[in-house]
């Protein structure tokens, strides 16, 4: 199934990628074209067999519930590109 | 002194035949000169690396010992250096100074070893031959005009051209191993979870390893010894024992089953790279080793799965770029949503954009069982068939990649093209098997490099075979002309 402009408007707009309309052609060409490797895996008879998420097959290991993270605030918002007063600074939300 | 491998560093160090400073600087002048030819440095960090050495020689001189005590290398730009830009390759974190030390920099950087600063790689890591990365193409030093295999193509560039011992790399379908056939090294990507990925910055977090690049097996045992271990603050490090790689290397292979699949020898496989991939099992005959034919019947779906898993989890990851907290952020934002759509349009490379993209559809609703689960149950019968060949054999041998070196440029308009060169690698990474490319000859003066794949943790299993080999050739010895 071969995606049109507007499904991959909608791709990029769930990416939150702002393209251009002048890329779109293109971009819309080349995932296509990986979409048509990708599909060769539907011919796959996968039938019965569990999928595999880690390859060791280990689950999320569990800790004590203590705070074992440093307050590293500072560092962090000194490479921020906009804060004050301590707080991260983005275009107004509500008007 | 620049030809010097990590073993011989050491014991020069040790021998008191140099210092680590002295040696720093040698290369530090070597890169100045010869660095712009390939471009293979994003960041030299020549101070801090003056200061290391300095501070390797002062505890050598107070008594210390250790193999990597005041030992030159310089990471791939994308594991975290407090204080130092890491940019992942890429425009989004130009200005990232990160805030902490990747596991991996500080077990190094506490044995003595002397970053000499960030290497160039494909930008976040997905590329197979580094001319996605924001800072220009690395080139290969066995040919300028060749691409030197990616992502880690900084790390392989450099030290194939003597400009360090050694690098730190990551593989995700091939990143480490690739490269280092491209350009005469060897790589090792190690087991799944033997190396923390804490502070190394994600690109498919259930497939990126990291791991050395050399020019010897006995090199590739040093730095995987300093960077292999349980860390408590990467989740799926696995905590299991390390031994001692190093002590593991000359063990006699004699009676060592090694398989070939023939699906690593089919269609799509140059014949001259065939001819010395035969020629090197040849060799391991005369060591002792048993060949035996097997079959990995499914390793053909192994680039689709993969160009499914990891843009899934890449689309993931990097949804935390979004111009707020860190990285880029683009001018004058209109409102929020501006500000992340044109920050991580303007921030991400055209790679990047599209396999965020593939991976944000596959795992879009409606298409997360037919895309995203089916790509992990093909990973399923990946993982089957190895495990069914590892019951006959103890290791699985076969080329690193089916071309030597591309032109720069020659494949950049079909990134499908580009993804095909990986089909020999990324079955490991969806296994989450060890694997090591070392050197097995040359093809028109293009390095060729012969894999080596073992069963979970027996990254020692692979060190031997490859010293073992390397005692009885010589093609990790040749070094580029002009380098």
């Amino acid at each position: 199934m071969a995606l049109e402009r507007s499904d991959v408007e909608k791709i990029a707009h769930l990416a939150r990628l702002g393209l251009n309309e002048a890329d779109l052609p293109r971009t819309t060409d080349a995932l296509n074209s990986i979409l048509g490797l990708v599909d060769l895996m539907q011919a796959v008879d996968t039938t019965g067999i569990e999928p595999l998420a880690h390859p060791l097959e280990a689950s999320q290991r569990l800790r004590a519930d203590i705070v074992t993270e440093r307050n590293n605030r500072e560092a962090y918002q000194a490479i921020a590109p906009a804060v004050e007063n301590g707080l991260y600074l983005v275009p107004k939300v509500i008007e | 002194m620049h030809q010097l491998t990590l073993a011989e560093i050491a014991r020069g160090l040790a021998d008191k035949k140099f210092s680590s400073e002295e040696l720093t600087r040698v290369l530090l002048a070597r890169i100045a000169q010869l660095d712009p030819q390939l471009n293979s440095f994003i960041s030299v960090t020549e101070e801090l690396a003056i200061a290391q050495a300095r501070a390797a020689d002062a505890r050598r001189a107070a008594g210390e010992t250790g193999a990597l005590l005041g030992a030159p290398l310089a990471h791939k730009d994308l594991f975290c250096t407090q204080g130092v830009r890491t940019s992942c390759g890429s425009k989004m974190l130009d200005n990232f100074k990160a805030p902490y030390d990747a596991t991996v920099v500080a077990r190094l950087a506490a044995a003595g070893a002397v970053s000499l600063g960030k290497t160039n790689m494909d930008e976040f890591a997905m590329g197979s031959a580094n001319e996605s990365s924001y800072y220009g193409a690395v080139k290969n030093p066995w040919n300028l005009e060749h691409v030197p295999g990616g992502s880690s193509g900084g790390s392989a560039a450099a030290v194939a051209a003597r400009l360090l011992p050694a690098a730190t790399g990551t593989d995700t379908g091939g990143s480490i191993r690739q490269p280092a056939a491209l350009t005469n090294l060897t790589g090792l990507k190690p087991t799944y979870g033997r190396v923390s990925r804490w502070g190394m910055i994600a690109y498919a977090s259930s497939l990126d390893q990291g791991g050395p690049l050399a020019r010897t097996a006995e090199d590739c045992a040093l730095l995987l010894q300093g960077m292999a271990g349980f860390d408590p603050q990467d989740s799926t490090s696995i905590d299991e024992p390390v031994p001692d790689y190093s002590a593991l290397l000359n063990g006699s292979i004699e009676g060592l089953r090694i398989g070939l699949p023939k699906e690593y020898f089919g269609a799509g496989l140059d014949p001259r790279i065939a001819e010395l991939i035969h020629q090197s099992v040849k060799e391991l005959e005369k060591l002792g080793a048993v060949i035996k034919e097997i079959s990995l019947p499914n390793m053909q779906h192994a680039i689709p799965a993969y160009y499914v898993i990891a843009p899934a989890e890449a689309s993931s990851n990097l949804s935390r770029f979004d111009g707020v907290r860190f990285g880029y952020r683009c001018e004058n934002p209109k409102d929020l949503t501006d500000l992340y759509e044109r920050s991580r349009a303007e921030g991400f490379g055209a790679e990047v954009q599209r396999r965020i993209m593939v991976g944000a559809y596959a795992l879009s609703a409606g298409y997360y069982d037919a895309y995203y689960l089916q790509a992990q149950k093909i990973r399923r019968l990946i993982k089957n068939d190895f495990m069914a060949a590892f019951n006959d054999v103890d290791v699985i041998l076969g080329p690193t990649t089916p071309n030597p070196a591309w032109k720069i440029g020659a494949k950049n308009n079909d990134p499908v093209a580009a993804y095909l060169e990986d089909v020999y690698t990324i079955t490991a990474n969806l296994a989450g098997l060890p694997g090591l490319s070392m050197p097995a000859g040359f093809v028109e003066g293009l390095p060729v490099g012969v894999q080596l794949l073992a069963p979970y943790f027996q990254e020692g299993r692979l060190l031997n075979v490859a010293h073992r080999y390397q005692q009885v050739t010589d093609w990790h010895t040749r070094a580029p002309a002009g380098f």
